[in-house]
């Protein structure tokens, strides 16, 4: 079985900017362990000369005319901001 | 009787007869969830004083050329991952507990331009990451069959609430069966169409590449309309395609004569119940006596699926989840001195176990050292899996098999270990992954709970899963069972 160490989780909840106790750190170690355990089938697989498929469907970019149109209204953009002053949204301090 | 026992066809005759009116149809959704939504629990948000007064100004068109379409003044429930303008949407999530949308995924306006009403907002796995409606932030539905069993998910509440006649149909997503999955547990039609037929504009993003909203009905023909009115190019989505919508109720012909099916063996063989296994059996004697022909095949990459699929829905939702950080929209954590530190508690308060789960493994496999060996591996596994079908859909029609291992299990029984939920997805996810359309049909029951027949079809041809699923049903009676509740 695969081992995640509890320094390893706290690695990754740092990289995904997730909270996690020393409890949760502990848990997710052990079930990540066993999740990752269970991918690890895939080693079975022969893919030395397989492509990767990232998308099912045969796609080509499409370009659309650059035409302007209007955005949304501050207003409206502002409705759900949790915290706004003078049309902005704020948040706590960036820069110490 | 309710009127909803009448397909969607039905009810618009009777509508144009003058016999019945939009007001009370949408009088039978709120009345029907007045008397059991407290037991079921399907509905996250109602929407009533807005969908009243749409039905009244409904009424005043009947007999225009507004009027016309099929869908005109019914009553609709929509997945809570769907974005309403206006009508609180919370992907079941503390994080957007009070998020109110400025505007419509493309499917809402779909609907609206086919005068449905929308009666509310359903409930689901958080994020749409489950099977079972056990992980919704907010409350557990439960299946209007047997109360103590799940109904099923991530569209959970969407399949619960058609099955408890609240509504006459409703859209879900499925990412890896989150629509055929809970269609099958509560006796109901739920199709997943193919990757790129509806816009997924609006939708909140779970795993880009393999989402797909679509409907859940009583009946193939609904389902049929339904789809109908969501499909199409959308130049929103840069995923949708540009292939054309054909007529889906005109495929629904009735005829299978010569009609080529596939039975993969891996989709009867260990860990499909017994009850389960003879029900699809049953199902392929009724089409071969219809006149279709099957067979047995392999879809040989089919072990490998579920592996291929947590890795990247959980790479791709880690991606995309990142969006939830307190800033724009949705809940912020009141803790929090620094930017990153309102980042971190944010998501640590706002997000449910299952979510930071797969935040934390897709994190992990697109992380430095680790991407080549688990996302692209991953990536080249569902390469493989693709190509199975696509190879047996070089000589056969459709794919037929089960729509789960098992019917509805008991609510609680799989919630601590996360890989034995994850099982339950094992015969829908292989047709997200190769991206191609399926639907579950009601094939029987057992235990007194409902079993699904899958039905698989080649990309951009769900007019023949149609046509087989319709078939199958004129020769059946279970998808006309109601729960007792």
């Amino acid at each position: 079985m695969t081992k995640i160490t509890i320094d390893e989780v706290k690695h990754v909840a740092n990289l995904a900017r997730l909270g996690i106790t020393d409890e949760e750190a502990e848990k997710f170690a052990e079930q990540l362990g066993a999740i990752i355990t269970f991918a690890e089938q895939l080693n079975e697989l022969d893919t030395d000369n397989v492509e990767p498929t990232s998308h099912v469907l045969d796609m080509k970019n499409v370009m659309r005319e650059d035409i302007a149109k209007p955005g949304l209204p501050v207003e409206e953009v502002l409705k759900n901001a949790p915290a706004h002053e003078y049309g902005q949204i704020k948040v706590p301090a960036i820069i110490e | 009787m309710s009127l909803f026992d009448h397909k969607v066809s039905d009810l618009h005759e009777l509508l144009h007869k003058k016999e019945i009116t939009v007001s009370d149809l949408v009088d039978e959704s709120y009345k029907r969830i007045q008397e059991v939504d407290d037991k079921v629990q399907a509905f996250l948000t109602l929407d009533e004083e807005r969908a009243r007064e749409t039905a009244k100004s409904l009424d005043n068109k009947i007999g225009t050329d507004e009027s016309k379409g099929l869908l005109f003044g019914m009553p609709i429930g929509v997945k809570d991952n769907i974005v309403t303008k206006d009508l609180r949407t919370t992907c079941a999530s503390k994080i957007l507990e009070n998020f109110d949308p400025i505007y419509n995924a493309t499917v809402v306006d779909h609907l609206h331009k086919a005068e449905t009403i929308t009666i509310g907002k359903l409930n689901m796995d958080e994020f749409a990451m489950g099977s079972s409606n056990e992980n919704s932030g907010f409350q557990k539905t439960f299946n209007p069959w047997n109360l103590e069993k799940v109904p099923g998910g991530s569209s959970g509440g969407s399949a619960a609430a058609v099955a408890a006649g609240e509504v006459p149909f409703s859209l879900g997503s499925d990412t890896g069966g989150s629509i055929r999955q809970p269609a099958s547990f509560c006796g109901v039609v739920g199709l997943k169409p193919t990757y790129g037929r509806v816009s997924r504009f609006g939708l909140v993003a779970f795993a880009s590449s393999l989402d797909q909203i679509g409907p859940i009905t009583r009946n193939v023909e609904d389902n049929a309309y339904l789809l109908q009115a969501i499909s199409g190019l959308d130049p929103m989505d840069s995923t949708s395609a540009n292939v054309e919508v054909p007529n889906f109720v005109q495929a629904l012909t009735g005829d299978v004569k010569g009609l080529r099916i596939a039975v993969p063996k891996e989709y009867l063989g260990e860990g499909v119940e017994e009850e389960v296994r003879q029900s699809v059996l049953d199902a392929l004697k009724v089409l071969e006596k219809q006149g279709a022909v099957w067979e047995e095949v392999s879809l040989p990459h089919s072990k490998y699926a579920l592996a291929t699929y947590y890795l990247l829905s959980s790479s791709e939702a880690s991606a995309n989840l990142s969006r939830f950080d307190g800033v724009r929209y949705g809940y912020r954590s009141p803790n929090a001195e620094t930017l990153i530190d309102l980042y971190k508690n944010t998501r640590a308060e706002g997000f449910g176990d299952e979510v930071k789960r797969r935040i934390m493994l897709g994190t992990f496999a697109l992380s430095s050292g680790y991407y080549d060996a688990y996302y692209k591996k991953a990536q080249k596994a569902r390469t493989l899996i693709k190509k199975d079908f696509e190879d047996v859909f070089e000589k056969y029609d459709v794919i037929v098999g089960p729509t789960t291992p098992t019917p509805a299990f008991s609510i609680g029984s799989k919630i601590s270990d996360p890989l034995t939920m994850y099982i339950n997805d094992i015969l829908t996810i292989p047709v997200n992954l190769a991206g191609v359309p399926g639907i579950s049909v009601p094939c029987g029951f057992s235990n007194g709970m409902p079993l699904g027949l899958q039905i698989i079809g080649k990309h951009f041809d769900e007019s023949t899963v149609y046509r087989v699923a319709h078939a199958y049903e004129q020769a059946t009676d279970y998808h006309k069972q109601k729960p007792a509740l």
